[in-house]
């Protein structure tokens, strides 16, 4: 029976099917099927109730804290897509020596050997009132005042998100680059096009599926965080995440669920989007 | 993240611990079988010391695992995992919540030998024949259940206590009187201009909204019949001036761990916010002015206790009773007021301090010479006095009680909302 193709075929897909159903699946219909209960201070009620979705959309905050959302992962994503994609351009084109290109992709990587938290909270004491960045431009004469705005704002809070991410940009678009035919650049230049032109007509349009890659690792990891936003806001600023987490320590998981499921929803809605632009299966 | 990780502290000096040991009465009944015996205990951190577990081990023989959370994650972790635990060691207003869950067991007073010199507070809640009770959940309306199995608090004593006091103290505003420069002696400094995007207040519900109430009232701006058991209307109202202050500025940050709020307090980031008072000492210890400042409209306090889960019997439940015992002999006591906490049962720990720490920390005397913490940090010098004073000044203008509210769900919500706002 197992000469069966077909059997075969289940029996080997078998293994990443169940771990997909049990830790993937499984959780998401539980999450949704908790949003529709009832919860105490500390109990959880399975009766169903749309009283969190209504909580939930009737409450002026929501609707401000997912515009912060998606606020912080537009303006991240830009400056990650930016930068990143200057890093890996010049990682790929610029550094003719694949030694020299290989030591230096591994130097990206290096700030994350440590871990996440501690890359983050080491901003705070540069950018605190009397922290370093303030001082300097205070002896410089820059400024007169400390800078209120350097910490526990949205400029920390973004900061902090492009300083963290942005490696998850250059990766992929670093990757799809030096898949690139040399010869194609060579029949560029040979028809007459600018280094200008080669970059917009020949280079971008061949590293979109990095870029759409990179696009939404970014995207999904801003857009789930909560963690950053706390600690660099000083828990001034909020996004659906943190929404999420306080719910959570406050043991309202009915309400968390319900905002999961919302923010799970948005989510999956703007990668549907995203992948209408450009076909990842088709360009890997 | 949100763990409070102040309990990590070197182990005590020898010496003391030396001292300790040869005063305390050893049980020796069944000293070989309980040396297998494992309490897991855990709790806010504030006296989830590993030098009380080192000490518990030293001196009955039995390993007691601790382990600190937020009070948000106690409260879970006691109403949702009792098998998860033996010892709970929590706030009086978390056993509120707690209780009716079943998950603790009450505790027979007369196996307690130091019950009777428990302050008056845990008892009938006054501290002293004259007092009046403050707002909130005082210890004593849910210090007490009917019997072993009683479900609903008693308003008396009745011998079946439901935790009992371990930790305490009266929390008021924590400032750095050199970037001031000017006496603070009101709440309401909290909300004043002048130190807009230098405040701080905590982000624990429960406890920032008595802070808030507290502001609110020495403003003039709301009357609270209860602040420990507001109404809709006055919860509504109480947000609505701090978003209000939130909007224009007024906060720096808000802290939800013990370090946070030593580190925007440290680094100047913030002059006035509500803190806790070992937070304060963390903040002297390096050598930075802070004040733990008394204000007239008087304090916001709390207290902790130890309680049982209700799945402890035979030797375990035994070996429990020991170690509460031995809470209340003094050791832990001495240990935990030269920190600048307060002792359910202060006349034993005397034993365990000497005349300066006592007159320093319990009768608001002047210093007569260096005071240190437990650790060895210096926390003041010979003429110092404590901030607030004596044990009765401090204790005895409570003006509130930590507490949970029967709208708590709802200002929870509210709570929420003004974090995301």
């Amino acid at each position: 029976m197992l000469k069966n193709r077909h059997i075969q075929g289940w029996l080997q897909a078998s293994p990443l099917t169940l771990i997909l159903i049990g830790f993937l699946i499984l959780p998401i219909i539980t999450i949704v099927v908790v949003s529709f209960w009832q919860a105490t201070e500390f109990s959880i009620i399975p009766a169903f109730t749309l009283e969190n979705y209504e909580f939930l959309f009737g409450s002026p905050v929501t609707y401000k804290v997912f515009f912060a959302t998606f606020k912080y992962a537009v303006i991240t994503w830009a400056l990650t897509l930016a930068i990143g994609f200057t890093v890996a351009y010049y990682l790929a084109f610029h550094i003719q020596n694949q030694t020299t290109q290989i030591a230096l992709f591994l130097l990206c990587t290096i700030p994350f050997w440590t871990s996440n938290i501690i890359r983050m909270i080491s901003w705070i004491p540069f950018l605190g009132r009397n922290g370093i960045a303030n001082s300097m431009l205070q002896s410089w004469g820059v400024i007169d005042q400390p800078l209120e705005w350097l910490l526990y704002s949205d400029f920390s809070v973004i900061l902090a998100f492009v300083h963290l991410y942005t490696l998850f940009m250059v990766v992929p678009i670093f990757n799809t680059m030096t898949r690139i035919d040399h010869s194609l650049i060579e029949a560029a230049r040979d028809n007459g096009a600018s280094g200008f032109q080669t970059l917009t007509h020949v280079i971008l349009p061949l590293t979109k599926p990095g870029i759409m890659i990179g696009t939404i690792f970014v995207l999904t990891l801003v857009m789930g965080d909560f963690i950053t936003v706390r600690f660099m806001s000083g828990s001034q600023k909020a996004n659906v995440g943190r929404l999420i987490s306080n719910d959570i320590s406050l043991l309202q998981y009915p309400s968390a669920a319900a905002t999961a499921v919302i923010l799970l929803i948005t989510v999956l809605i703007v990668i549907g989007i995203l992948l209408r632009f450009v076909d990842i299966r088709k360009e890997l | 993240m949100s763990k409070m990780r102040y309990s990590r502290r070197a182990v005590l000096k020898g010496g003391a611990a030396a001292v300790a040991a040869s005063t305390l009465p050893a049980p020796m009944v069944w000293a070989q079988e309980i040396k297998d015996i494992t309490l897991r205990q855990f709790g806010t951190g504030v006296s989830n010391l590993n030098d009380v577990a080192n000490k518990v081990k030293e001196d009955l023989g039995f390993t007691l695992e601790m382990t600190a959370l937020d009070s948000d994650s106690v409260t879970q972790r006691a109403a949702t995992q009792p098998d998860s635990f033996d010892i709970a060691d929590i706030e009086y207003w978390i056993c509120k919540k707690v209780w009716p869950t079943g998950n603790l067991q009450a505790m027979d007073t007369s196996k307690i030998a130091n019950y009777d010199k428990i302050v008056g507070i845990f008892r009938d809640g006054k501290l002293t024949p004259e007092s009046t009770i403050a707002q909130g959940t005082a210890p004593h309306t849910v210090g007490f259940v009917d019997g072993p199995g009683g479900t609903s608090f008693a308003d008396e004593e009745t011998g079946w206590m439901t935790l009992i006091p371990t930790i305490y103290n009266a929390d008021t505003l924590g400032i750095r009187p050199d970037l001031i420069g000017r006496p603070i002696n009101t709440w309401a400094e909290l909300l004043n201009p002048e130190f807009k995007g230098k405040a701080s207040i905590l982000d624990i519900s429960s406890i920032g909204i008595m802070d808030m109430a507290m502001v609110c009232e020495a403003m003039g701006e709301i009357q609270y019949g209860d602040k420990g058991n507001m109404t809709r209307e006055e919860i509504d109202k109480t947000m609505a001036i701090f978003t209000e202050a939130k909007k224009n500025g007024q906060f720096r940050a808000f802290w939800k761990t013990f370090d946070e709020s030593v580190n925007l307090m440290a680094s100047g980031e913030v002059v006035i916010q509500s803190m806790w008072s070992p937070a304060i000492t963390a903040v002297k210890s390096r050598g930075i002015e802070c004040v733990y400042q008394p204000l007239k409209e008087g304090y916001r306090s709390w207290g902790g206790g130890i309680g049982l889960s209700s799945s402890l019997s035979g030797m375990e439940l035994d070996a429990a009773y020991e170690y509460i015992n031995w809470y209340l002999s003094g050791w832990v006591g001495g240990y935990l007021m030269r920190q600048g906490y307060y002792s359910a049962v202060p006349e034993t720990s005397k034993n365990f301090m000497t005349e300066n720490e006592w007159g320093y920390w319990f009768e608001g005397k002047p210093a007569t010479d260096v005071i240190t913490s437990p650790t060895g940090d210096i926390l003041a010098q010979a003429g110092d006095t404590r901030d607030g004073g004596s044990f009765y000044d401090r204790m005895g203008s409570v003006a509130c009680w930590n507490a949970v509210m029967d709208e708590n769900q709802y200002m929870v919500r509210k709570w929420n909302e003004f974090i995301a706002s």
